[in-house]
């Protein structure tokens, strides 16, 4: 009885130990490229070595353990894996659009590993991506953060674990129009039609999140006392902007106009929430200095406007605006074009202000990193963090650079010399060759995507 | 004497160098000399230190010694290079303004039958997009109708110009035809293939039932002009009328198409009604087909290499290599970005054309002398060479590197005021506080 008491203990703890470990791990050794580590300067003629996918030394004239694979990076540039701070890709749904707060829902649920993007990705040298809930609603879904495990097709084993939990606002034309016009999302116009509303909405749910933590810790201390206490109604709407009060769970608000970001950030101080990014945020320059004042990041496009009127007093100077301003920036994609170019992206920064190289690098890298909460694990090559690793046959901020090979957790999931045909997981029987028309059930379903900021870029 | 005075007033006028602080920028016309400068001219090698002379509208003359005309204004180009300017082969540059805000789209008429529509009538030459465009280094765009089986007639316009009419570059125009498609539209059409293929045939049999009457409305045309008479006027018919030209062969027919198997239908549609003035546009799987595009001579303008693959199981990088490919394969290609607000991302669209296998020469010749060529206009347009016209620029290094700077565009000969919107807002909000001497209230509690 004891012995089995003992096994059954043992099998247990075996079991949350794996729990949150990676599905696979890799050791490798990269000779001698030229590593631009983004936080510490770029190192010429330097190996990484990673064992057990963690950079485990970085240095010159490092020997590669028995068994270890060495890559001769001879000529070559090794990034930190690059980080899109806002992405679609790997979701079979996007917008919970029913409500203009559904703060309940969560992409864990959406995750679809079988989707292409996530190769295509890997191709331009990403390794984690924020796949976030669609702009629909004033507070939206709960995002997932993901590595780009190509191959793996449980859910589970693309979740960046122990990544904080991330939520979606937003605010202006996507949630006025889907819920405050006519005929939208259910017939009735509702709440918000105006961004007077919105902030109307944001007060009244995190009020709300109030009163049911304030009713749940009255609970709580009163349960002590007396066993028989009645708990107050479970609601996972209101217990997730409990969260969000809490500070366990990471606000990432679709934003575009000056007004409307300084709004949220009147809200945040008002209920004593103290982080939070701006996506988007295309005229965030325009409020550069309230930004550093409160310590929120900013996640922005390189150049995308005038594609809603929102965002028709642009300026591809943005993320340089707000760099000079002493606010984290990053650039993103909201787009699985453009996310296989996010180092291309990140030169533009160069053209339009005239960032620094570490500077440009840092917007897809370390950047995203602090704005997802990751910045521990990943963002930079320091020894100890995960080896999330793209390397270039030239520089990545040049447009002549081709991305050669993509490790994450140190296993190679994308080599171009080694690129087979046809990469997909699961091939559909019945679809047919040559008629040109293979787009997925997802892709097309995010074509139809009604309020996705990419809908309105008419080609 | 009054004469003379205003003439004398209105030459000080034109000499006028920079606009000062808070006048309105203007791009102005005059002699210009480019010197100390690398000069990429296209056709004729590099000149790695000569003078560029540009008087009125016109390239004078380039060269390694050439003499400074006197009162030049003279820009002093040393450690920098200069290009003709680029062209786009496909926008809806001028046409478009905000994609969401409808009322500011005038690219997509109502109806599947408008040969007669205009694109040049509905440009707007004081689009907030154009400056945003032209400080990139292009400064020549076909901006083109969509929608239907015949959107209308597409334009190569100038980004200079106060009317559509001073736009418009070396008069091109050409008639724009979406072919139609027999590919599936996309996952949820669940038609089978017999159904596709009669949809295609019908779609196929309306594009020919049109082209016949067009046919007939020539020829009726023809037979009135050889006797006319008032009695019998032939019946006008818009559509019929502005296809006249095309059916026989005067002006250019701009074939939209994307697919495998649109293209190889559209070969054989063209090699069946035996056009020769014929290019086509978009071309997405052209590498899949290019021997035989090239075998049928008909020149491509293709993108935007920034794409997706169209299949699934095509490898990553095929949008970026199909240019190049087509190149490989004899194709003549210019490039297209098909975009409205962004328009400037066509020098990085060509450096991916040239990183994933056109090479770096193909991809500016794409940009430059081959749609000057391919739109028939390569005397005026698409390489540094005197007599040209002045369309070009300045940049302290490769134009495809973002991070090279743009430093001076010219266009029609007119020195463009390197700003725009987006450039401005750059200026007033990089330091926004400096100046101010009352401190700044940062995100005043609501209570």
């Amino acid at each position: 009885m004891k012995k089995q008491a003992f096994l059954a203990l043992t099998f247990a703890l075996t079991l949350t130990l794996t729990a949150a470990a990676q599905p696979k791990v890799g050791d490798v050794l990269i000779k001698n490229g030229t590593v631009l580590t983004v936080t510490h300067g770029t190192l010429e003629n330097t190996d990484v070595l990673v064992r057990d996918g963690k950079i485990a030394r970085i240095g010159q004239g490092l020997r590669a353990p028995d068994g270890v694979e060495v890559v001769d990076a001879t000529g070559m540039y090794v990034m930190p894996g690059i980080i899109d701070a806002h992405s679609h890709i790997a979701l079979s749904a996007v917008n919970e659009a029913t409500n203009p707060v559904t703060a309940e829902v969560t992409m864990e649920d959406v995750t679809n590993p079988y989707h292409i993007g996530i190769y295509r990705a890997l191709a331009g040298g990403v390794t984690t991506s924020h796949t976030m809930h669609g702009s629909a609603n004033v507070i939206g879904g709960q995002n997932e953060t993901i590595k780009h495990r190509w191959g793996f097709t449980n859910p589970d084993d693309l979740r960046f674990e122990g990544a904080p939990r991330t939520i979606k606002f937003a605010l202006g034309e996507n949630p006025t129009r889907v819920h405050g016009k006519r005929g939208s999302s259910g017939g009735k116009a509702k709440v918000p039609a105006t961004r007077m509303g919105v902030e109307a909405v944001l007060r009244k749910a995190f009020a709300d999140g109030e009163r049911y933590r304030e009713a749940w810790d009255r609970y709580e201390a009163e349960k002590k006392r007396n066993p028989r206490a009645v708990p107050p109604p479970y609601d996972l709407r209101l217990e997730t902007i409990a969260d969000i009060l809490r500070g366990d769970v990471l606000v990432h608000c679709h934003s575009y106009r000056a007004d409307e970001i300084l709004m949220l950030m009147r809200v945040l101080r008002d209920f004593g929430v103290e982080k939070v990014t701006f996506q988007h945020a295309n005229e965030a320059f325009k409020v550069a200095p309230e930004l550093a004042a409160f310590g929120a990041y900013a996640s922005v496009f390189s150049d995308w406007w005038s594609y809603k009127f929102e965002v028709y007093y642009s300026t591809a100077y943005n993320a340089a605006i707000l760099t000079r301003n002493g606010v984290v920036t990053s650039v993103n994609s909201d787009s699985g074009e453009l996310d296989r170019h996010l180092y291309h992206e990140a030169a533009k920064s160069q053209r339009y202000g005239g960032l620094t190289d570490d500077e440009a690098l840092a917007l897809i890298t370390i950047n995203p990193a602090l704005q997802l909460g990751i910045a521990d694990r990943t963002g930079s090559i320091e020894v100890g963090k995960d080896a999330d690793l793209a390397v270039f046959d030239g520089h990545p901020l040049s447009v002549y650079a081709v991305p050669q090979m993509t490790f994450v957790d140190g296993v190679r999931y994308f080599d171009r010399e080694r690129d087979p045909d046809d990469v997909r997981l699961f091939v559909d029987p019945e679809a047919s060759l040559d008629d040109g028309a293979t787009t997925t059930r997802d892709e097309h379903l995010h074509e139809l995507e009604a309020v996705g900021d990419w809908l309105f870029h008419l080609k | 004497m009054n004469l003379l005075l205003t003439l004398a007033f209105a030459l000080l006028l034109q000499m006028q160098p920079q606009s000062r602080d808070g006048d309105v920028p203007k791009g102005y016309q005059g002699t210009f000399a480019i010197t100390n400068a690398r000069i990429e001219t296209v056709t004729n090698g590099v000149i790695e230190n000569g003078t560029l002379v540009i008087r009125g509208d016109r390239i004078e003359a380039v060269g390694a010694d050439v003499a400074i005309p006197s009162g030049a204004e003279v820009i002093d180009a040393a450690g920098m290079t200069v290009f003709p300017g680029l062209i786009d082969s496909g926008t809806q540059l001028g046409l478009a303004e905000i994609g969401a805000v409808h009322e500011t789209n005038d690219f997509r008429e109502v109806g599947d039958l408008n040969p007669e529509l205009e694109a040049l009538s509905a440009v707007n030459p004081n689009s907030v997009l154009i400056p945003v465009t032209r400080v990139s280094g292009v400064t020549t765009v076909v901006t083109e109708p969509s929608g239907g089986l015949f959107p209308g007639v597409a334009a190569l316009i100038n980004l200079v110009g106060y009317t559509p009419e001073q736009m418009h570059a070396g008069g091109v125009r050409m008639m724009t035809l979406q072919f139609p498609a027999a590919s599936r539209r996309g996952f949820f059409d669940r038609r089978s293939d017999e159904d596709l293929k009669k949809a295609a045939e019908k779609a196929l049999k309306k594009l020919n039932d049109v082209w016949d009457r067009a046919v007939l409305y020539a020829r009726i045309d023809s037979a009135y002009h050889a006797a006319p008479n008032p009695d019998h006027k032939p019946e006008y018919v818009p559509e019929m009328h502005a296809l006249m030209p095309v059916v026989r062969g005067e002006m250019p027919l701009m074939i939209k198409v994307q697919r495998e198997k649109d293209i190889r239908a559209a070969l054989d549609w063209v090699k069946e009604r035996g056009l020769t003035n014929v290019v086509f546009s978009g071309v997405a799987e052209g590498w899949r087909v290019a021997d035989k595009i090239a075998e049928a001579g008909i020149p491509c303008l293709v993108g935007p290499v920034l794409s997706t693959p169209t299949r699934a199981y095509d490898r990553y990088d095929k949008a970026y290599a199909n240019a190049g490919l087509m190149r490989q394969a004899g194709v003549k290609v210019a490039l297209r970005s098909g975009e409205s607000e962004n328009v400037r991302n066509l020098p990085f669209h060509a450096g991916f054309a040239a990183a994933y296998g056109m090479g770096r020469e193909e991809a500016l010749r794409a940009v430059t002398i081959a749609p000057a060529e391919i739109f028939g206009i390569a005397d005026d347009y698409g390489s540094l060479e005197p007599g040209k016209k002045a369309n070009l620029f300045i940049a302290d290094g490769d134009p495809f590197e973002p991070e090279t700077q743009i430093r001076q565009v010219f266009i029609d000969g007119f020195k463009i005021p390197m700003t725009n919107r987006q450039i401005e807002l750059y200026k007033e909000f990089l330091h926004r506080d400096e100046g101010r001497l009352t401190p700044v209230k940062v995100v005043p509690p609501s209570n």
